[in-house]
Parts: C-alpha cells; sequence; structure tokens
C-alpha cells in the first residue's frame, strides 16, 4: 500500500472554497497596501529626482547633510529620554492601580487615557500656550525654550504615556499571590519583594513598553512638529522633505532610517510577547493588595499629580480655546471654532474627520474580524493561514509617515491602476485601516481563540452552514471585542495625523490635519479649538462605546460565565 | 461477518509531517454495534475519530459508511453526530436552541422534536436555560441530545464523560448505554478508561501507537488480551518472569507452573494472572505455592494481598481475597498459606 499512498485531498463544499477565496484576497489585499508600497520606499531610496538609479547615493547624501544626519541623534535622544521618563511613571502610576489599595483606582485608569483622544499635536499645542513666549509657566524653565528637545520630551511623555500605563497595568495584574506569601514567610522584606518578585513577574511587560514607547516616539510627527523649533528629528525631516521640498528620494532615505527602530522594536516585543505567556500557570492564586497606609497614601499622591498634568494639559487647550486671548484676554467666546475665518476647509474638516473615523471603523471592523475568523477558524490550510497572520501583524512595525509616503509612491505611481484612489476619501480610509489593523487583528484573534474549538466541527456534523454559525454563534459571543475594535479604530482615525498629512487632499482634509494646518499658520487658538472637536468627538464615541459595551454585558450575562 | 459492515475502514493512514499518528488501520463496525476505541493518551483514538467524521481528511485509506464510500466527502455529506469532550455547547443559544441547531423543520415540528429529546435525556425542563447554567453532567446530556437530533445514522463520542466527577459519570454511562438500546444507534466512542470501555462497549477495539492491536468483547478482551500491553492497560494484571523448561512447563525461580497452552521449550516467557484468579489451594497437586502474606489492603468488597514466595524469582504476587474468605480463614500479614495459580487462568506471552 504504500505504493500509491498520493496525498488524499477532501472534496471541498462551495462554502469553504467561497471562504478559502476570501482569505486568499485578504493576505493580497494586505500585500498590495502593505508590503508593495514599502517595497516602493525601498525603490524610491536609490532613484534621484528624475528618476534615474543612483544606488546609495541618497543614503550618501543624506549622512553628508549634517542637518539631516543630525536627526538621527535627536532623535535617538529624545526617544532615549522619553522612553525613560514615561516608563518610570508608567510603572509607578500601573504599579498603584494594580498592587495597592489607595482608593480611586478606576478613576486614576480612565484618567490615564485622556491623552488617547487627542491628536499628538494637543500636548505641543498646550505646552506652546503654557511655556511659550508668552506662557504663564515660563519662568519654570529657567532661561530655556519650550521649542525644542523640552518640549518634545514633555509632549511625548503625555502622548506616550497611556500606552505604557496600559501594557505594564496588564503585565503586573498577573500576579502570582503564592510568590509573595513564599517570599514574606522566608523574611523577604517588602523592598527586597518588589525588586526579586514584583519587578523581574513584570520583566515582559516592562520589556514591552520600553519598545513600544521607544518606537512612538522616535515615529511621532504631532509633537515635534508644533513645538520642535529649530531642532530636526527624523520624523520632521521626511515631512520637510516630501512636502516642502518635495524631495522624494531624500524622503524615502529618512522613511527607511525611520522604519529601523520600529522594526527592531516590534521583532523583540513580539519575542517578549511569547515569552510572557508562559509566566503565570492555571494554578497561580490572584494576588489582592493589602492595605499598606504609608505606601497607599504616598501612590494615591504620585497618581492625583500625575493624572492631575494631563488633565492640565487637556485642559490647557481647552480653556484657551474657549477664551479671546490667551493669557490675557480671559473673556469667553466661541470665535475659534468659527474654522472657516483661519482655515480655508473649515468645518468640512470636522466633517471629513467623522466620515474618516466612522468608514474606519466599520470598514476596518469588518474586514479585521472576517479576516481574523478565517485565519483562527477558517478551512484554508496551515500554510495559507500562517501568511497571512504574518502579513496581519506587518502594519505594527510600519510607522505612519513611512507608510504615508509608501501610499504616495504606490498609488501616485502611473502604473498603477489604483492611481484613481489618489487625492479620495477612500485612500485615507485605505491608509488608517492598515495603519492599525495589527492591534485590531490582535484583539480579534485572542477573542476568536477563546471560543470552543470545535463549533465549527459541530455545526459541519450538524450539516448547518458556516456562515449561519459564523453569524448566530461567532459574531454574538465576540460582539464585545468587536465594539473594541470598532472604537480603536475610530478614535485612531480621529486623532492620526502621520500617515494622512501626506495623502489628503483639499476637500478630504481631516480634522487633525487642520490642526496642523493652523498651527503651521500661527492660529494656535484655532488649532487648540480644532483639537478640542476631536478630543470631545473620541471622548463621546467613548462613552458611547462604554455604554454599549455595559449594556451588552448586562443583557448577555444569563449565558456569559456565572 | 456479514456481507457489508455499516462502517468500513481500510487501512488508513494519518501522518502530520513525518509522524504518523496512525498506521495502517482496518476496521469493521456492525449496524447497531456499540464500539469503543480504547487507548491510552495520545495513541490516535481522536484522530481515527475525526477521520470518520471527515473533520481531518486521512492520508491513504478509505472510510465506507453504509456500502458508500465517503473518503473524500466533507462532514456535511456524511451522516453522524458527534459530542465532543468539551461539548462545545453554543453558550449563547437556549439549550432548545441548541438542539433544534441541525434541525430543518417547521417550527412546530422542531419544537416537538426538540421537546422529544429533552424527555430522551431526561431533562425534560430545561429547554429554556443557558449551557452556562447547567451542570456538566446536563450539558454533556444536552450535546448529546444535540447530536441525536437530526436521527443520524452513526453516533461519535469522543471521551463524553472525561471531565465530569465519577459519581456523574457512572450515571451516564448507564444512560448512553439506556439509551444506545433504546434507539439502536450504531455508536463509537472513544475513551483511555477501561473501566468505562468495559461496562459500555459490545466490543473494544484497543489501540496504542496508532495501531489497533486487538479487537473483541469486553470479555474477550478481559480473559484474553492478545499482548502484555492490553493486559496491563485492561484491569489488573500480575506480571511475573520465568522461562520454558524442557517438559513444556514454567519455571519461575524453583517453581514449576503448568499453563493451558502450548509453550516452546527454552522460550522466555511472561506470565500473566489477574489477582482475582488467584485462589487459596485448591484440591490437585497442580500450581500450589506455599507464600507468606506481605501485605494487605482493605478494598471494601475485597482484600488486595500482596504475597512472596521464597522460591518465586522474588517476585510479588497480588492477589484479591473477598472479605468473606478472608475472615473465614482468619487471614493476616505474616501468615502463611498455600497459594493456587489455576493453570486455565494463566497466560503467557513470549518475552521479545
Ligand atoms: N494537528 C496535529 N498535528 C500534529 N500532531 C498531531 C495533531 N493532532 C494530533 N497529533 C498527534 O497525533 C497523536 C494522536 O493524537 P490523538 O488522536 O489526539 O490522541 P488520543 O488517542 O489521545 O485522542 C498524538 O501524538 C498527537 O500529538
Ligand atoms: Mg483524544
Amino acid at each position: 500500500m504504500h505504493a500509491k499512498t498520493l496525498p488524499l485531498r477532501m472534496k471541498r463544499t462551495g462554502d469553504s472554497l467561497v471562504l478559502d477565496g476570501v482569505l486568499v484576497l485578504l493576505g493580497l489585499f494586505l500585500v498590495a497596501f502593505i508590503v508593495l508600497p514599502l517595497v516602493m520606499v525601498a525603490l524610491r531610496s536609490v532613484y534621484d529626482r528624475n528618476d534615474a538609479f543612483v544606488g546609495l547615493a541618497n543614503y550618501i547624501a543624506f549622512l553628508d547633510t549634517p542637518s539631516l544626519s543630525q536627526s538621527i541623534g535627536n532623535s535617538v535622544t529624545i526617544a532615549l529620554v522619553s522612553t525613560i521618563i514615561t516608563t518610570l511613571l508608567a510603572f509607578a502610576y500601573a504599579y498603584a492601580i494594580t498592587r495597592t489599595a489607595m482608593p480611586g483606582k478606576g478613576v486614576f485608569k480612565a484618567l490615564a487615557q485622556i491623552p488617547i483622544l487627542a491628536p499628538s499635536l494637543l500636548p505641543g499645542i498646550s505646552l506652546v500656550y503654557l511655556f511659550g513666549n508668552q506662557g504663564p509657566l515660563r519662568f519654570l524653565l529657567m532661561g530655556e525654550s519650550i521649542y525644542g528637545p523640552i518640549g518634545i520630551v514633555l509632549g511625548e511623555v503625555f502622548y506616550t504615556f497611556p500606552h505604557a500605563v496600559m501594557i505594564l497595568t496588564v503585565a503586573l495584574s498577573t500576579a502570582d499571590a503564592r510568590l509573595y506569601e513564599a517570599a514574606e514567610s522566608l523574611g523577604a522584606g517588602p523592598l527586597r519583594r518588589f525588586f526579586t518578585i514584583t519587578v523581574p513577574g513584570a520583566r515582559y511587560g516592562l520589556i514591552s513598553a520600553v519598545f513600544v514607547v521607544f518606537t512612538l516616539v522616535i515615529t511621532d510627527f504631532g509633537v515635534p512638529k508644533v513645538v520642535g523649533g529649530q531642532y530636526n528629528v527624523l520624523a520632521t525631516d521626511v515631512y520637510k522633505q516630501v512636502v516642502g521640498q518635495q524631495n522624494f528620494g531624500m524622503g524615502a532615505v529618512v522613511g527607511m532610517v525611520l522604519l529601523l527602530p520600529a522594526v527592531l522594536a516590534f521583532a523583540a516585543d513580539w519575542i517578549g510577547q511569547r515569552k510572557q505567556t508562559a509566566l503565570l500557570s492555571a494554578r497561580s492564586v490572584p494576588y489582592v493588595p493589602s492595605r499598606r497606609p504609608w505606601c497607599d497614601g504616598a501612590m494615591f499622591a504620585l497618581c492625583t499629580l500625575i493624572a492631575g498634568l494631563l488633565a492640565g494639559i487637556l485642559g490647557t487647550a481647552a480653556f484657551a480655546s474657549l477664551i479671546r486671548y490667551w493669557p490675557y484676554d480671559l473673556t469667553p467666546t466661541l470665535a475659534h471654532y468659527a474654522f472657516a475665518e483661519v482655515d480655508e476647509t473649515g468645518w468640512r474638516s470636522y466633517g471629513n474627520s467623522l466620515i474618516l473615523a466612522g468608514l474606519t471603523a466599520v470598514i476596518g471592523t469588518v474586514t479585521v474580524f472576517a479576516g481574523a475568523y478565517l485565519v483562527e477558524r477558517g478551512p484554508a490550510s496551515a500554510g495559507i493561514k500562517a501568511a497571512v497572520r504574518l502579513l496581519a501583524i506587518l502594519p505594527l512595525a510600519v510607522p505612519g509617515m513611512v507608510l504615508g509616503l509608501a501610499y504616495i509612491f504606490f498609488f501616485n505611481h502611473p502604473g498603477n491602476p489604483m492611481n484613481a484612489l489618489y487625492g479620495t476619501m477612500g485612500i485615507l480610509v485605505l491608509s488608517t485601516v492598515v495603519h492599525f489593523y495589527t492591534v485590531s487583528h490582535l484583539t480579534a484573534a485572542t477573542a476568536l481563540k477563546q471560543l470552543d474549538a470545535e463549533f465549527e466541527s459541530v455545526s459541519a456534523s450538524l450539516k448547518v452552514p458556516v456562515w449561519r454559525t459564523f453569524f448566530r454563534v461567532t459574531v454574538p459571543l465576540c460582539l464585545l471585542a468587536i465594539l473594541d475594535i470598532a472604537l480603536y479604530f475610530f478614535v485612531n482615525a480621529m486623532t492620526t495625523v502621520s500617515a494622512v498629512v501626506f495623502l489628503y487632499a483639499p476637500d478630504t482634509k481631516p480634522a487633525s490635519v487642520a490642526v496642523l494646518n493652523m498651527d503651521d499658520a500661527g492660529e494656535i487658538a484655532g488649532a487648540a479649538a480644532m483639537a478640542m472637536m476631536i478630543v470631545y468627538t473620541s471622548a463621546a464615541v467613548r462613552l458611547l462605546h462604554t455604554g454599549a459595551s455595559h449594556w451588552l454585558s448586562q443583557r448577555t450575562q444569563t449565558w456569559r460565565r456565572r | 461477518m456479514t456481507a457489508t459492515p455499516y462502517l468500513r475502514l481500510s487501512n488508513v493512514v494519518k501522518s502530520f509531517g513525518a509522524f504518523q499518528a496512525l498506521k495502517d488501520v482496518s476496521l469493521d463496525i456492525e449496524r447497531g454495534e456499540f464500539v469503543c476505541f480504547l487507548g491510552p493518551s495520545g495513541c490516535g483514538k481522536t484522530t481515527l475519530l475525526r477521520i470518520i467524521a471527515g473533520l481531518d481528511p486521512q492520508t491513504a485509506g478509505t472510510v465506507e459508511i453504509g456500502g458508500r464510500d465517503v473518503s473524500r466527502l466533507p462532514p456535511s455529506a456524511r451522516d453522524y453526530g458527534i459530542v465532543f469532550q468539551s461539548y462545545a455547547l453554543f453558550p449563547n443559544l437556549t439549550v432548545a436552541r441548541n438542539i433544534a441547531y441541525g434541525l430543518k423543520l417547521k417550527r412546530k415540528a422542531e419544537e416537538e422534536r426538540v421537546r422529544e429529546l429533552l424527555a430522551l435525556i431526561g431533562l425534560p425542563d430545561i429547554g429554556a436555560k443557558f449551557p452556562s447554567q447547567l451542570s456538566g453532567g446536563q450539558q454533556q446530556r444536552v450535546a448529546l441530545a444535540r447530536a441525536l437530533a437530526p436521527s443520524p445514522g452513526l453516533l461519535l463520542l469522543d471521551e463524553p464523560l472525561s471531565a465530569l466527577d465519577a459519581q456523574v459519570r457512572l450515571h451516564l454511562r448507564r444512560q448512553i448505554r439506556e439509551l444506545h438500546c433504546r434507539l439502536g444507534i450504531t455508536t463509537i466512542m472513544v475513551t483511555h478508561d477501561q473501566e468505562e470501555a468495559l461496562t459500555m462497549a459490545d466490543r473494544i477495539v484497543v489501540m496504542n501507537h496508532g495501531e489497533i492491536v486487538q479487537t473483541g468483547t469486553p470479555g474477550a478482551i478481559y480473559r484474553a488480551p492478545a499482548t502484555p500491553f492490553i493486559a496491563d492497560f485492561v484491569g489488573t494484571m500480575n506480571f511475573l518472569k520465568g522461562s520454558v523448561d524442557d517438559s513444556g512447563r514454567i519455571r519461575l525461580g524453583s517453581v514449576h507452573l503448568h499453563s493451558d497452552q502450548p509453550l516452546t521449550p527454552g522460550a522466555d516467557v511472561t506470565v500473566c494472572v489477574r489477582p482475582e484468579d488467584v485462589v487459596i489451594h485448591r484440591p490437585g497437586p497442580v500450581n500450589t505455592v506455599d507464600m507468606r502474606i506481605e501485605a494487605m489492603e482493605f478494598l471494601g468488597p475485597f482484600h488486595r494481598v500482596r504475597l512472596a514466595a521464597d522460591g518465586f524469582g522474588a517476585q510479588p504476587l497480588t492477589a484479591d481475597f473477598s472479605a468473606n474468605l478472608v475472615r473465614d480463614h482468619r487471614l493476616a500479614t505474616g501468615d502463611r498459606l498455600p497459594v493456587t495459580l489455576p493453570a486455565e487462568h494463566l497466560r503467557v506471552y513470549p518475552v521479545a
């Protein structure tokens, strides 16, 4: 019988062929809109303005131009300093939320999320108000200017804080009480327990936080754009080279350089996450913090201070947008919200952002969830699934600026049949969906993996078509995760600047870019007002999401775990 | 064997890369039979069940159900119901909706059928509940009802009882058995629990390392295990090392035993005897050894007794003596007594 062991193939049902087809299409979608554009950037970096192949000449020119090569040092310095400050603060904050018995933990957890609601331009604007030439707190800088490294670092700490807190909260909340009991019975003091159990236990979270913050900072464009002054960093260089000087070759070189830390961080984070899972065994006993008045009090004070600063920065922009002239004329006014006075797109850009965020949320959520479903539970072969899984995590390694740049090259290419997409709302939605694909995909995949592995087998045995089980069982069971994904897409589409800044056209300009334009034009109050419109909208949608999730879990708690 | 069995597996092979999970498995199952696939964890039972179900394709070989070659047909084109170890009940649907999931009937007929099935599993009042509101045993029965709802010709059960408490397990064994008798549906149950297989199956298929090592009725498997592995896996067994002497008797140290099996002189053998087959001296001179009670363990209806004899190759022997017997003979640790290993109960295997 060994002679004729031809591999046997199942006859495929129509359903499973369609599902495989959709998964392959999704794979092609990701190849077309993330891999190919990146290839274009790489190619572009070895061509000059006149489309002549120049090899590494652009890279050499980049290194030879002092102002450009200096940006590398600047970017790395800023990123390092911001990473250290953010990680330390976020660790303390997350520790307070997870490991102390201080009051108000839920509120503090919510307050830490404030920066996520705003575009990264907002902290820059507020810093200018507070510490700029007319800023009431300028004296605190003791003669230094806010325009430059100080401003950038402060802004980046604000911008990256919630991301670090989220990662570290997760890392610190998975503690095994038995370790602490054992250490205490062996006579280890609180400090010793902190450094021998708490910190090592959260080490993968710490590593992950460090890399995520570093990458966010080095690829962020909003903060340095507003308060960078003469201090050049890589992200602003890309913008200047491409938008300012139309030097695409050089822009591509900087883009490639920007890709590097992001890819490294991505790889390191991936390795760290693989190991994290093994830390907690099924027999672990959850840690319940006990009262420690001194520690609780101190942590409460620290959290109040940090949350106060976050709220203060947001509040500054909110306040400044509502008064006549900061800081001299405090008469309330809505004049700065009459955007048409200072920006030709006026309120239209806000409408554009709503459309962009709405479409991104709907299209992104449907695409991501369907894709994750097919990868995790579909009938495709393991090889195809692994390939799509890899493609789905790739966008995480691509900074928004690089993605935007890549799309210019890709869609602007005369040979590209999708050329018509250039300058439409379509390309903005597409770039935003791709930009925020990975985190959404992982959220969906995690939810899908928690479902019983045999649902599809059961329905096949009962001769029920796959799609019916998908809509009757899978989707309802994942509805909370689906809402989370939709919120994530919506809020990020509202606040993102980095990719869309290269891709908008006058009549598709989103609000975040309007903030940038107004700030550029010196209309800071208008910029603050528009930034606050984004914040109000994100906050409102977030509240809506909280309400919906709450309602849903109430409604479904009968069948959720007892 | 009749002309066409209900299920026929011919030379089924399943490879995962270089690893062969199933090596050339062939098996016939008659209509209405209750068959257990029994074997240690990882021996390929689930893999074989999933191949029968069409959930995973076999690498080679054929599967015929009801005389029809279904080897390349997807699950939906085969005719069976399946219950998984995890039950895989849909948590967001009520019990009634779960049971009705595979039904394609008008509303009235569907309700009627669901009622029928709930009565069948002895849980008439739980239709409106959600799975999370049920105990493990109840969930298991609902999964069974869901699998039976479309009246399939074949019922597949993958370790359906392994997640339950001992008490519930005993109860459900009986219930599943009764259900099988009532419906007469051909049933294949996978289990690694030999007791479960012995009590439930019409026929047991013992598997090891991706191969079928023996098939037979529970009694046959228990009485005449084909290999030492099966002897060890099913029930409790004494393993004694010895050799065959020139007169065809088995020599264990200085003791000689008769066996009913024909033996090759000079061969090294393993002698197996069940603890309950070891008896206190039986009239007749054969196979009786003077032994000493080393330890006794009270297990309720009987005592498990560890015996030793000097001329026995220093091998201990375990015997199960009924509580009555122990009382009547006033047996206690340290006692000496003549013990018989009846020739008809000895299983002798050549040492490989
Ligand atoms: N998808 C798979 N890939 C690789 N090996 C597998 C896969 N499924 C099962 N195996 C291996 O095949 C063997 C038999 O598995 P299984 O049929 O699940 O055993 P069991 O008898 O416990 O049900 C095991 O060694 C298992 O590790
Ligand atoms: Mg199994």
